[in-house]
């Protein structure tokens, strides 16, 4: 899929497709925070099987790029989350081999305009432009012991945001994978997002964004206003 | 114009409609039969946006109520197989329907483009069926992935149709046939959300650029599909969309 989103790595597959997979409510503690909600309409019970969303191409920013909101006022909220790349084909692939399948992992600013309700695709919320930060690096799988394991900080403009784990989920990397796989297709480049901890902070326009997670680096961006052209 | 991107003999070719009934013309002048070339989506699929409870029958066949901002939702480019395709219905499934959708192919980059300019932004239209598998919805991020993107649940072709520049949309009739016998029927001229507003509405938030592509709803006439049922979603003027359901066994399944 054409993009003007590049992001290359020294191994297979060497580059990100452009198709990038998001899981909500994977983490435990975000799903807990519902309460009794969860429970009730328009829900009425938990998600059983994986919930995705789609960040579309519009929505991807290139290491070092800013991200964008377009309410000057306004916020995002900032989902600090572990993205799996996907090194080969992967179609109905068991848990047991699910992360042959991985190429490696980076990190990303999975941002959407804070909203309450999730009985609808979010689209207005999560596929607007340049919400969707990806970097500073591919780091292959073997040099990473267990996904699942990972120390996640946010900083914003400096100071600590927001702590949380890449595990407490209800599904691991390894069993994603699979669970996905068994209905669609996952392709090399591809991007799966494990999902975000419960309590994402949130930042306005001007703020400098961190997130780090173990063994992956730092991803380091900042929230720009859109920029309108004269006369609009 | 209408064109197809079909593969024969090897490599993948742009055709056009031959003068004689079911063949095509390859660019490099070869006239072939439809059925001895391997259809696929007939230009570079981006983005796929995706309409829900878009005609009012619809919605009320399915029991919703009128909304006041359309129902999107995305698809990845997966799930996307050509005319005359097969497409997987799992064993344990007892709700598949096909769903006949006006498809809208971007052009040009739309950026915050306002209704009177939005139809300059369309490259053409082709015809979708839209597969869904009600079995597996589930109420968060309604229709979630695992009923409307699965492998092979998004039939885009036989052909791109290029829409003049700045027309207004086409008023067609949709119709949809499983085997044979005609199940669904719909007009465009009753959409409920139509398109030159969802081209504003989405603009408004995100860039739509070239080959990005807006499945724009379906009417009433959903009906359940069995292993070895031809489906045919047609429109008139825009193309003929032949898809096979397969079982489990043809995917090792």
């Amino acid at each position: 899929m054409a993009s003007t989103f590049d992001l290359t790595f020294e191994f297979a597959p060497y580059r990100l497709s452009g198709t990038v997979y998001g899981v909500l409510m994977n983490h435990r503690d975000a799903l807990a925070a519902l309460g009794e909600a969860a429970h009730q309409p328009p829900y009425k019970a938990p998600p059983k099987a994986p919930v995705l969303y789609v960040k579309p191409r519009n929505t991807l920013v290139a290491p070092g790029a800013p991200l964008r909101i377009d309410d000057p006022a306004g916020e995002l909220e900032v989902g600090a989350a572990l993205g799996v790349v996907i090194g080969r084909t992967a179609c109905a692939v068991s848990e047991a081999e699910a992360l042959d399948f991985v190429a490696g992992y980076v990190i990303v600013a999975d941002c959407s305009l804070p909203h309450d309700s999730y009985f609808r695709p979010a689209i207005r919320f999560k596929a607007r432009d340049r919400s969707c930060a990806i970097g500073p690096k591919v780091v292959a799988r073997a040099d990473i012991a267990n996904p699942d394991a990972l120390g996640v900080r946010v900083l914003v403009d400096g100071r600590p945001a927001h702590a949380a784990r890449t595990g407490g989920t209800f599904r691991g990397v390894a069993r994603l994978v699979s669970d996905i796989s068994e209905f669609m297709t996952l392709a090399p480049g591809d991007l799966l997002l494990t999902g975000v901890a419960a309590g994402s902070p949130r930042v306005g326009a001007g703020a400098t964004l961190a997130i780090e997670i173990d063994g992956l680096g730092r991803l380091e961006t900042r929230v720009e206003p859109a920029v309108e052209l004269a006369g609009r | 114009m209408k064109q197809a991107r079909v593969a024969f003999a090897g490599a993948l070719h742009e055709a056009t409609p031959g003068a004689a009934q079911g063949t095509l013309r390859l660019a490099d002048g070869r006239v072939v039969a439809e059925e001895d070339v391997v259809w696929l989506a007939p230009f570079e699929v981006g983005t796929i946006v995706a309409l829900g409870l878009n005609y009012a029958d619809h919605a009320k066949e399915l029991a919703f109520g009128a909304q006041d901002e359309p129902l999107v939702f995305l698809k990845g480019p997966g799930s996307v197989v050509g005319h005359r395709g097969r497409t997987r219905r799992p064993v344990d499934a007892t709700f598949m329907h096909y769903e006949c959708e006006l498809a809208v192919v971007i052009g040009k980059p739309a950026r915050k483009v306002s209704r009177a300019e939005a139809m300059s932004h369309v490259a053409g239209y082709t015809v979708a069926n839209d597969y869904a598998i009600r079995d597996y919805l589930e109420n968060w991020y309604r229709p979630n992935l695992r009923v409307k993107n699965r492998d092979g649940g998004t039939v885009l072709g036989p052909w791109l149709v290029d829409a003049a520049d700045g027309d207004a949309p086409p008023q067609l009739e949709l119709r949809s046939f499983v085997n044979g016998r005609l199940t669904q029927q719909g007009h465009t001229r009753d959409l409920i959300f139509d398109v030159p507003f969802l081209i504003e509405y989405l603009s408004a938030f995100m860039t739509l650029s070239p080959g990005d592509v807006i499945l724009t709803g379906t009417p009433e006439g959903v009906s359940n599909v069995a292993v070895g049922d031809e489906v045919v979603c047609e429109i008139e003027g825009i193309g003929r969309l032949l898809n096979t359901i397969a079982g489990d066994a043809e995917f090792g399944r």
